[in-house]
């Protein structure tokens, strides 16, 4: 595949102009001073080129007012950055509530994903153009990074913790994504393609294809192979109906609110977190389910929340 | 032992390399001269080994396929590269070589305070050596240079421990430098050397021995821990263990942010020795140029954390940490704007030092200006881990370190060895590397900003142009690398006598000292009467 | 070298200088052990910050009768060792030597109920991570009690070893050092103008005190326990 000569990566998602915007200041800043510093020193390793042997150049120590000068220039430049930086940082980092939760899970070498309505995919992530996608990502081993240069989001995939990131895609077709963090001998072979497609498109091939129960179906059904019913579902264990998002009264008096990384935790370290007026009984189930058995229960007790039940 | 050296002798004189013969003499000697040689010759050893991994890699890199290694190949390639560069070359090239060197003759001492402790170094580097060398040989390690955990210690399959052995070893050997010259520089100087008459070099030695004794125990510590977990699978930084994998990237970038100013620091106080002496005059602003290096030293410590901004850390420490990483800039500007001002109004001859000293400060302003791109946070998530923190990093480490390492080289070879190398093939060569380097690297900052990561033996077509000139320039700068190497050692049997100060330079070094210096550098302590770089 | 040249180093102008540097010297390399340890104690503080609960459990597992009576140990063992530089400025070869045996001895103390009562109780107990780490009978009990989960325990167990086994390294080191200057005294090598090796050993020995005057509460006591 011969692409020419690109000097730009694609600019696909929303927060992509605004990256390359701050980009071309970086540029445009990096080539002043270069060029700057390079051009002066030329011309004053010419203009003062040592003509004879005994010459004696004058007597200069120094200059307070140009070393404040070019002090002062650079922080304030430095300023403009940091400030610019952070606050499209910020701005890019929050999804937005309306997002679509897609689960990523990395393992040597490859990427399981996966959608709330439950297909599956590999190395291969198909996504609706125009509209937000939040993925909710962790790893079955090592740390690896999800990285999509045309949509510039890119965030560590660290092994007992989820990380996420959004993206809303500008323009259909296909797109490159890598894993970005090393993560052992066939570290390169860990990329795919993000397949942006029409909303009408995106539809046909969610319902297309192998059919596959939703993940909270699929969550609903280990939720009585594991025995989870057999105390939260009779009052022995905390309920999950709305559960998900809420807060959460612990028997130290802490309160914590119920995200992913809480009911991870609970999964695999029961004795850690204790829900205020239950005994700590649950045996960990570490080792006994697989991370993407958890997501699958995880959104399970999210589909038991409405949003009258939020607090 | 020291009348020999009073005597003046045209013909034949006494000096630290003639003054007692046989191998022994070298491998016990404690003389810093000496020390500092024997570190010579283990560096440039351990460079061309670096360098012969990084020439392989960029061949493979030829075809986006990667066809002339195996990945497994690859990855063990850039790991030996980035350990044995920063660790065995990097760290002590400056220091160690022209540290040991050149701080006694610099502020008027017969040796460093504590010469048997110079030399346990060495040993100590030479082990560590061993050891890295040994991991090479039995079948290699590959986890990088940064060795994440917990593919490191849980699913690396190289000699991770005995690796992690060699940086820890090596790390003592840093540290004791840095605990030698500290003590040095404060009570071995000569009468009348007050700390603002001292040779700016002093200034970024001072500052890079600082960061040696507080980064170097970080880093030895953390890699204990390492070998622990992976010998006894113990869950500190192993999640399906009970431990966490961000703590370890905390603790190696303590020590990995401030390690890079090492490689730096040394540098720049080569450059502000070169650009005084090839300009005739005193260096622009000394009281701003030698606080710079102190405030590098210092704010080091507190910008770890943008090694990390999309490891999932917290967006307030985010934000702390890219104003904290911003805030190093700025004494780097103040060095570059001062250099260049040095030169206005001066009497300024090209001889190879001073080619490398140009190169250095273009090449640093470049490389390090691009590290705002990496210290703003929004950019930072596009280009972490791709080909332009390559770029970066390699234009402040090659185009930034090993350019004011050889024009360092370059500048004291005739103090060190008593004969001058051919200039013009001296300057020829700066231009090759000069030119081999910015058609090595200058293309990865595109190639980054395209989205190709770093540490990949195998990536997209659409990215074979720019790798392809990346790799032509690679072979130039490895020919380029090869020239003085010829020419420095030819030079030390045929090159015509250098006599004391053939650069017409100031300092102790130059003015006092006979070239090779005497075994116990001065025939008389001198004192001291004037400031640094009184050049008129 | 003659004997008066052997005093001062050919380094250096005259014997303030050599004393001084050495001195910086000794003050820079507790700089160096201060952030060694440092990585470490900032690894524990994470990490209980983390998993009080398990820590705390882990913490009820060591015997603080054996951690108060080696703080005492080493508390003494300064006095005694400051005392022997006293000796060693003043001359007094006798006293010198009689502090330096003492200090030797309480040291020997310290790495004898570190190794004989309390690591030998945790191997017998299961408790040494790495080696043979399953808590059984009481003291997994005593664990569950506290709803510790048992890997952050191990976890507390690991940098228990690690943070004492260093320590213990270090007065293994210490330990060498003084029977070298005790040897050295006995052949009658220091003078009040040569003492500085003596000096140098103090400084050392009382920041591997001071190492476990902070490891003493923080792996014995901040657990609830009082």
């Amino acid at each position: 595949m011969w692409h020419g000569f690109p000097l730009r990566p694609d600019q696909i998602s929303t927060i992509a102009q605004g990256v390359d915007h701050l980009y071309y200041f970086l540029t445009a800043v990096d080539l002043f001073f270069t060029a700057g510093i390079f051009l002066t020193i030329f011309y004053f390793a010419i203009r003062y080129r040592r003509r004879s042997e005994d010459e004696q150049p004058p007597r200069i120590e120094g200059n307070l007012a140009l070393e404040i000068t070019w002090s002062v220039v650079p922080a304030l430049l430095c300023g403009v950055m940091f400030v610019w930086g952070s606050s499209l940082y910020i701005r890019n980092s929050r999804p937005p509530e309306a997002a679509t939760e897609i689960f990523v899970i990395g393992k040597q070498w490859m990427w399981h994903l996966q959608h709330p309505e439950g297909p599956r995919e590999i190395n291969e992530l198909h996504v609706p153009v125009g509209r937000p996608i939040k993925l909710t990502m962790t790893s079955e081993d090592v740390i690896h990074d999800f990285f999509v240069p045309a949509f510039r989001v890119k965030k560590d995939v660290v092994p007992g913790r989820y990380s996420t990131i959004w993206f809303q895609a500008t323009k259909t077709g296909r797109y490159r994504f890598f894993c970005a963090q090393y993560c052992g001998t066939f570290h390169s072979h860990m990329t795919g393609w993000v397949e942006v497609m029409t909303p009408e498109e995106y539809e046909h091939w969610l319902s297309g294809g192998v059919k596959t129960e939703s993940m909270a179906a699929a969550g609903a059904a280990l939720y009585q192979q594991f025995g989870c019913v057999t105390c939260h579902g009779t009052g022995k264990g905390p309920p999950f109906t709305n559960l998900y998002g809420n807060p959460v009264k612990l028997d130290n008096g802490q309160t914590v609110v119920a995200d992913d990384a809480y009911l991870r935790e609970s999964i695999l370290d029961p004795s850690a977190k204790i829900v205020a007026g239950y005994s700590p009984i649950m045996p960990t189930f570490r080792g006994q389910i697989s991370e993407e058995q958890i997501l699958q229960i995880i959104a399970y007790i999210k589909s038991l929340s409405t949003a009258e039940g939020k607090k | 032992m020291a009348t020999a050296a009073l005597e003046p002798q045209v013909e034949f004189r006494t000096h630290y390399l003639n003054h007692a013969y046989g191998i022994k003499s070298w491998l016990l000697t404690t003389d810093h001269k000496r020390i500092a040689l024997l570190y010579l010759a283990s560096v440039t050893f351990f460079f061309f080994v670096g360098g012969a991994a990084a020439v392989l890699m960029r061949l493979n890199l030829l075809e986006p396929t990667g066809s002339l290694l195996e990945p497994a190949t690859y990855n063990k390639l850039f790991s030996m590269h980035g350990i044995v560069m920063i660790f065995f070359f990097l760290a002590p090239a400056v220091p160690a070589v022209l540290g040991n060197f050149l701080i006694p003759l610099m502020i008027g001492a017969r040796d460093v305070a504590f010469p048997r402790l110079n030399l346990l170094s060495w040993y100590i580097f030479m082990l560590g050596g061993a050891i890295l060398m040994y991991a090479v040989i039995a079948g290699g390690v590959d986890t990088g240079w940064t060795f994440y955990t917990p593919l490191s210690t849980s699913y690396a399959t190289g000699n991770v421990v005995a690796a992690a052995m060699g940086v820890f070893v090596s790390g003592f050997s840093s540290i004791l430098t840095g605990l030698n010259f500290i003590v040095t520089i404060h009570k071995m100087r000569a009468p009348g050397l007050t700390w603002f008459r001292l040779p700016l070099f002093i200034w970024s030695m001072y500052a890079t021995s600082c960061i040696f004794i507080l980064a170097m125990p970080v880093i030895a510590i953390t890699m204990v821990l390492l070998a622990l977990e992976r010998l006894f699978h113990v869950g500190i930084f192993d999640p399906s263990l009970g431990g966490d994998p961000i703590l370890f990237q905390h603790l190696f970038w303590f020590f990995g942010h401030p390690e890079v100013y090492v490689l730096i620091l040394p540098s720049m106080g080569v450059i502000s020795e070169l650009v005084p002496c090839f300009s005739k005059k005193r260096i622009f602003g000394y009281s701003f140029v030698a606080f710079s290096s102190v405030a590098i030293a210092a704010i080091s410590f507190l910008v770890w954390g943008h090694h990390m901004f999309v490891s999932g850390q917290s967006v307030y420490a985010g934000l702390v940490f890219s104003a904290l990483s911003f805030a190093v800039a700025i004494p780097s500007a103040i060095k570059v704007f001062n250099w260049t001002a040095t030169m206005y109004k001066g009497s300024v001859s090209y001889s190879a030092p001073m080619l490398y000293a140009i190169g250095f400060i273009g090449l640093f302003t470049m490389g390090g200006l691009t590290g705002l791109f990496l210290a703003s946070l929004a950019t930072d998530v596009h280009l972490h881990d791709t080909y332009f923190v390559i770029a970066h990093f390699h234009y402040i480490m090659v185009g930034g370190a090993v350019m004011g390492y050889l024009g360092g080289i370059h500048f004291w070879w005739p103090k060190m060895t008593g004969r001058l190398y051919p200039d013009g093939w001296a300057r020829f060569a700066a231009g090759v590397i000069f030119v081999g380097f910015n058609l090595t690297f200058f293309p990865q900052y595109v190639l980054g900003y395209l989205g190709m990561p770093r540490r990949y033996p195998v990536y997209p077509p659409e990215f074979q142009v720019l790798n392809v000139m990346s790799t032509a320039g690679a072979s130039i700068l490895g020919i380029g690398y090869l020239i003085p190497l010829v020419y420095l050692i030819w030079s030390m049997r045929y090159g015509p006598p250098a006599g004391q100060n053939p650069w017409g330079a100031k300092g102790l070094e130059w003015e006092k000292a006979l070239s090779p210096p005497p075994p116990e550098n001065f025939e008389e302590t001198p004192v001291v009467t004037e400031e640094a770089y009184n050049y008129g | 070298m003659s004997n008066h040249a052997a005093a001062v180093a050919h380094q250096f102008d005259d014997a303030f200088q050599q004393h001084d540097a050495a001195t910086l010297g000794m003050w820079v390399f507790l700089t160096t052990e201060v952030l060694f340890f440092g990585g470490l104690f900032t690894g524990y503080t994470i990490y209980r910050h983390l998993y009080l609960p398990a820590f705390e459990a882990g913490s009820h597992l060591l015997d603080v009768r054996f951690g108060a009576a080696n703080t005492l140990i080493l508390i003494c063992s300064s006095l005694t060792m400051a005392l022997a530089v006293h000796a060693a400025q003043l001359g007094h070869r006798k006293s010198l030597m009689t502090f330096l045996a003492f200090t030797l001895i309480l040291g020997l103390l310290f790495i004898f109920i570190k190794l004989a009562f309390e690591w030998r109780h945790d191997y017998i107990e299961h408790l040494v991570p790495g080696i043979n780490f399953a808590p059984e009978g009481e003291t997994l009990a005593a664990i569950q009690a506290r709803h510790a989960p048992v890997n952050y325990v191990e976890l507390f167990m690991i940098f228990y070893f690690i943070m004492t086994g260093i320590h213990a390294l270090h007065m293994v080191v210490g330990v060498g050092i003084l029977t070298t200057l005790l040897i050295m005294a006995y052949r009658g090598r220091f003078s009040p103008e040569r003492c500085n090796p003596i000096e140098m050993a103090g400084l050392y020995w009382h920041f591997v005190d001071i190492v476990w005057i902070f490891l003493f509460p923080l792996l014995y006591l901040i657990g609830g326990r009082y």
